[in-house]
């Protein structure tokens, strides 16, 4: 990977210096953030824009609450009484009849399901069983951990995989795509654990510029805290960089064989150019799809990489309560995972028609 | 003095000889014609001058441009002569623009590379372009994206994207083979205009003898790489020395033999239809409200006889795929009745349609994108088998598909090869073998020969002649090509706006045209014996 890395810092840098030079050229700023899109301020959003927007909207709030009935619908079936649980073995039938009612566990279920979505709605989630504390407190502190780590491991994966693919897509074939594509290839089957174990290795314990693990929390200053989500983020981004990296470049692959591309040639402009005016926008629709599903990945699949690092991160606190039977902060967290990624197919949905006008137009 | 000198140009690629030791000059001002079949090497020519050829491609010889040497110019060199001295123009309009991109975007692009001007400078030369190229600000602004125009506004495009710099030298390849015949005339129109506003040489690569005659000064004929004769057009098109050229002129004004039309003795109508209407539902524009429908096709009554042959003609958008789609009941006609051999088609449920789906049958235009290329020609020309009411065991499938290859020419040991190992116009026999192994009584055949190079679409027209004289198959065509009509059939049917505007005779239709389509369409076509003849005058 070091070794690609390094190759492809050298290529870019000169793409950059020859984009400096041309002083038509804005592109360098743009750099890979093409997929923003460059148009909004040139173009009001049109009815049929509006129609999009308002018709995924649609969608992503009904999905949102099939999913809540859904999963509502299966803590109920689950076996185990919670106010039993919570009571222990040796309570009466009588106290556990009681905490039911002061549960509202005996009202019928639409109620139960209509008051549980309430609660949702104004962020009151019930309070944990074994923490004894409200679980929004319980989530707040670890999104606290879990968000930015997700962000920092995508904008890593990003920033490692645009310019890989670019750069293997546009030496197709050659030695440059065959090395840095085997690279990846490994990325993708190196488990990110062991990629953690040798971070930890070789920068907390060999050369000692950061923590091995541990979370000392946003209170004890920004620097700290990002510095010990360094690692973690980098040994999440890396296999994902690596699958982002062989999607870009296939994407682009298919791309460069259009004719537009030929016809931006015709034009006089330097083949660099065309990879990044013309084909990579186009080739964005695929990597925008595995960008959202990663980000979801990111944000509650991590329990690996919390546990390497001992982060008290989103991942650690479900598996917790899992084995614990805190089924209220499961439910919660569940619940918040189908939010959320519900909301990035949402960004996912809309990018697309901020990269490609045609699907605005779309019936 | 030439502008662009090819001297001596051979070119591999692999271990495939492309070029063979070719010679072609182009002067400021003047108009070169370069023809020649699918694979003589015509494009790669224009790669060549452009130097963007595949990677595995080696040139050998000289190409000069304006004192240049384009061979051994560097990269550098080569993009700032590309767009800016040396424009170029593709033959495929739909594909040739970037969907993401608006028009103004990309006129504006090469303008503001080339010039070093600031956005707005660009945008307004941009502007200036596009009207030149007859694409006016009020209908067509520069926020406007390729697929909100048509395939001729995007050729214009095209065009002014190549000739946004005044180009000393312009090619167009293929420039308006995928365009109806009067967008092909308004294109031409355009860039003989700018030849001639702008002094600029223009290398015009087409397999459209007459095209070419009509366009160009002088004019260089290729076969396999090689230039078989090279010189003014009129005089080398009308003496006719070279074989070849014989031939291909020959080719490009074929008329299969036909003995009378085939009558078969029953007086009942083959095909009726019977003020067929189909509307599209318009563009959404707001979440509650759609545009107005289109009326694809208006109120279109037609009858065909067994065994006849009619043309169906308009230009492209006219609404006749859409009405030979509902005619093979593969869409719904809003209002009207369509009967086949007597029986009504429209309203019918799949299995219902399966004795009149085996009675007809279609022959699409692309001959390589309608087969399945991991499939073998025994399955592909065996598909419409299924229709059959008694399914056939292997032997007799076997049997009908050998039948079939034979009847359109080809070997029946083809039937255990894929399509990828035939040519362009085996391809298309393996579609008519298809299209015949139900015996039909009605062939609709969509623009059959319009992708094929002019020998191979002459033996194609001889095969769908002999088809009709044997078989007695009535064939609907459905073309924009006029010579295709003329060729192969008895009556013609124009279209317009989705009405059908005129009928007759073919031969009485294409010379005396009444209506405004018609008559629009006839002027436009491209016809070789009247270009000739004017070129003789204009070149003594």
């Amino acid at each position: 990977m070091a070794q690609s890395a390094k190759t492809d810092e050298g290529c870019w840098n000169k793409l950059n210096l020859q984009f400096v030079q041309h002083p038509s050229s804005d592109l360098a700023s743009r750099g890979h953030l093409l997929l923003q899109g460059e148009k909004e301020e040139r173009h009001a959003p049109t009815p049929s824009m509006t129609a999009y927007l308002l018709k995924r909207l649609a969608i992503a709030f009904a999905t949102l609450v099939l999913a809540s009935m859904v999963v509502f619908a299966v803590l109920e079936v689950l076996p185990g009484d919670p106010a039993r649980l919570m009571l222990g073995m040796n309570a009466s039938a009588d106290q556990v009849e009681l905490l039911r009612n002061q549960m509202g566990l005996n009202a019928p279920l639409v109620l139960r399901y209509l008051h549980w979505a309430g609660g949702l709605l104004s962020l009151d989630f019930g309070r944990s069983y074994t923490y004894s504390v409200p679980v929004i407190d319980l989530v707040r502190e670890r999104l606290a951990v879990s968000l930015p780590l997700a962000l920092i491991a995508l904008a890593l994966s990003t920033i490692i995989a645009i310019p890989v693919g670019l750069y293997s897509a546009s030496r197709r074939g050659r030695a440059g795509d065959t090395i840095s594509m085997g690279v990846a290839q490994l990325g993708v089957a190196v488990p990110n654990f062991w990629f953690a174990l040798m971070l930890i290795y070789i920068f907390a314990v060999w050369l000692r510029l950061v923590p091995a693990g541990g979370f000392p929390g946003w209170a004890a200053g920004a620097w700290p805290a990002l510095k010990s989500l360094l690692l973690p983020a980098v040994a999440l981004a890396l296999p994902q960089a690596a699958i982002l990296a062989r999607v870009t470049r296939s994407a682009l692959i298919e791309v460069l064989n259009e004719d537009y591309i030929r016809t931006a040639r015709a034009k006089g402009l330097p083949y660099r150019a065309v990879l990044w005016r013309h084909a990579l926008r186009n080739a964005m629709i695929p990597v925008l799809t595995i960008l959202g599903l990663q980000f979801a990945f990111l944000l509650a699949g991590t329990i690996i990489i919390e546990n390497v690092f001992y982060l008290p991160g989103l991942g650690r606190l479900v598996f917790q309560a899992i084995t614990q039977r805190d089924l209220i902060v499961v439910e919660s967290v569940v619940m918040l995972l189908v939010a959320a990624v519900i909301a990035v197919n949402l960004v996912v949905d809309l990018s697309y028609a901020v990269v490609d006008p045609r699907l605005r137009t779309r019936q | 003095m030439s502008l662009l000198e090819i001297d001596n140009l051979s070119l591999t690629i692999g271990d495939t000889q492309i070029l063979k030791e070719m010679e072609l000059s182009v002067a400021p001002g003047e108009v070169m014609g370069l023809v020649g079949e699918s694979g003589s090497g015509k494009s790669m020519t224009a790669l060549t001058v452009m130097r963007l050829l595949p990677h595995a491609a080696r040139p050998t010889g000289r190409v000069t441009f304006d004192g240049i040497d384009i061979l051994t110019a560097t990269e550098d060199q080569m993009c700032a002569l590309r767009g800016d001295d040396i424009g170029m123009v593709f033959q495929e309009p739909m594909t040739a623009l970037n969907p993401v991109k608006t028009i103004g975007e990309q006129v504006a692009e090469g303008i503001r590379w080339h010039t070093r001007a600031s956005r707005a400078d660009a945008e307004e030369r941009a502007r200036k372009i596009l009207d030149r190229v007859g694409l006016p600000s009020a209908k067509f602004p520069l926020s406007r994206y390729p697929h909100e125009l048509s395939g001729g506004q995007r050729q214009r495009v095209v065009v002014a994207i190549a000739c946004a710099l005044k180009p000393k030298l312009l090619i167009a390849d293929e420039p308006t083979t995928a365009l109806d015949v009067v967008l092909q005339a308004q294109i031409l129109d355009l860039l003989r205009d700018l030849v001639v506003e702008n002094r600029m040489g223009l290398l015009l690569i087409s397999h459209d003898l007459a095209v070419v005659t009509e366009m160009a000064d002088r004019i260089t004929i290729l076969r396999h790489g090689e230039v078989m004769e090279a010189g003014d057009t009129a005089r080398t098109l009308s003496g006719q020395l070279h074989p070849y050229t014989r031939q291909l002129a020959q080719a490009s004004m074929h008329v299969p033999a036909r003995a009378k039309p085939h009558r078969v003795g029953t007086d009942q109508p083959l095909l009726q239809v019977e003020g067929v209407t189909r509307d599209y539902p318009g563009r959404r524009i707001s979440l509650f409200s759609r545009a107005p429908a289109i009326r694809a096709v208006d109120d279109v009554s037609l009858s065909m006889a067994p065994g006849q042959s009619v043309a169906l003609v308009g230009r492209s958008g006219c609404g006749k795929s859409t009405l030979a789609r509902m005619i093979l009941a593969l869409d719904r006609p809003g209002s009207g009745a369509i009967r086949f051999r007597g029986e009504a088609i429209t309203g019918k449920s799949e299995a219902e349609l399966k004795p009149a789906r085996r009675d007809m049958q279609v022959v699409f235009q692309d001959p390589y994108g309608s087969f399945d290329p991991r499939q073998k020609v025994e399955k592909l020309v065996a598909e419409p088998l299924h229709v059959l009411e008694k399914k056939p065991t292997r032997a007799e499938r076997r049997e009908m598909v050998a039948h079939a290859l034979h009847e359109v020419g080809l070997d029946q040991r083809d039937m255990d090869k894929y399509p990828h190992e035939f040519s362009g116009g085996q391809r298309q026999r393996l579609s008519i073998a298809r299209a015949i192994i139900t015996r039909p009584k009605l062939v609709v055949a969509d623009e059959p020969v319009s992708a094929l190079d002019v020998s191979i679409r002459a033996q194609i027209l001889d095969l769908f002649a002999g088809l009709n004289q044997k078989l007695g198959i009535a064939y609907l065509f459905i073309t924009h090509d006029l010579t295709v009509a003329r060729a192969i059939t008895d009556e013609v049917l124009v279209m317009h706006d989705g009405k059908i505007v005129e009928r007759g005779r073919t031969s009485e239709v294409l010379d005396h045209p009444q209506s405004e389509a018609a008559r629009a369409l006839v002027t436009a076509a491209p016809d070789l014996h009247r270009a000739i003849a004017r070129r003789m005058q204009e070149q003594g």
